[in-house]
């Protein structure tokens, strides 16, 4: 928990995702999406895109992979055993369809300690191949005592 | 939409493997969402719903409010609280805060048997 504030504001590697169709599809069932642009590809046409569409939610899929190596940096510090995801937020930009490569940089954006919890709150900003931003997620996970 | 208007609500039972089936479509294989076991070691009831599955349902409902186009969806900000338990109905209930030009907010709660597990969700719609 010492130092802890010097390790907001890092940043790190970014982690690349290529958005697989299947992979929409297996998501959009467990969380009971209806909507066909999600699973089938002329649905997604016919809706006037141009290739089936993940979910919104899908955001938590191909932003995982850059959020982990953030929650588990030793430098950060966070006791797993005290910790409860306390909330998030995802702000959209441009769709993210099947095909797409998402590169998402996640980094610390705050740690500050009220009553006996501390809130480690990360940022991730993922964009498409294009360089167009599709998400901006903010993570607050909340650990108690210490 | 107006303000004060309320959304439909969305019900959902997520059935007793869910957890298992959200975990390989997300990626995240905690124990305490698909070992039984495990999860009453720990102190659970059972296993336990994953907050960003309950969530997917708070952006579920907004999405169907705001006609279903996927990109309807701007923003969706949650505060989890309490747990989702598998086998037991999720309510999502929402009201319209404000409805204007630049788009419609929308006061979002999931609510289980009572326990409200997402709280002060807010979800900005383009519509």
């Amino acid at each position: 928990m010492a130092e802890q504030s010097s390790v907001v504001g890092k940043s790190y590697e970014p982690f690349e995702y290529e958005v697989g169709r299947e992979k929409i599809r297996e998501y959009a069932h467990a969380v009971g999406e209806e909507n066909p642009v999600h699973f089938d590809p002329r649905a997604a046409h016919n809706a006037g895109f141009h290739g089936v569409v993940a979910p919104p939610m899908f955001a938590v899929v191909y932003s995982s992979g850059a959020i982990a190596p953030a929650m588990f940096d030793p430098e950060v510090g966070m006791n797993f055993a005290m910790m409860v995801h306390g909330g998030q937020e995802f702000a959209w930009s441009d769709l993210v369809y099947a095909g797409d490569t998402i590169t998402t940089t996640a980094s610390v954006l705050d740690i500050s300690k009220r009553d006996d919890k501390t809130f480690y709150v990360f940022e991730t900003v993922s964009a498409n191949q294009d360089g167009r931003e599709v998400v901006r997620g903010t993570w607050t996970n909340i650990e108690r005592g210490g | 939409m107006e303000q004060g208007e309320q959304i439909p609500e969305l019900r959902v039972t997520p059935d007793r493997y869910l957890p298992h089936r959200y975990a390989g479509a997300s990626g995240d294989f905690n124990p305490i969402h698909i070992d039984g076991e495990f999860a009453q070691q720990v102190g659970l009831p059972s296993t336990i719903l994953h907050g960003l599955y309950t969530m997917a349902l708070v952006a579920r409902a907004n999405t169907a409010a705001a006609g279903g186009d996927p990109r309807s969806l701007r923003r969706l900000a949650v505060q989890f609280r309490g747990m989702g338990l598998p086998e037991k109905e999720i309510v999502v209930r929402g009201t319209v805060r404000a409805a204007g030009e630049g788009g419609t907010l929308v006061d979002t709660e999931a609510e289980q048997e009572g326990n409200r597990i997402v709280r002060n969700a807010e979800a900005e719609l383009a519509i």
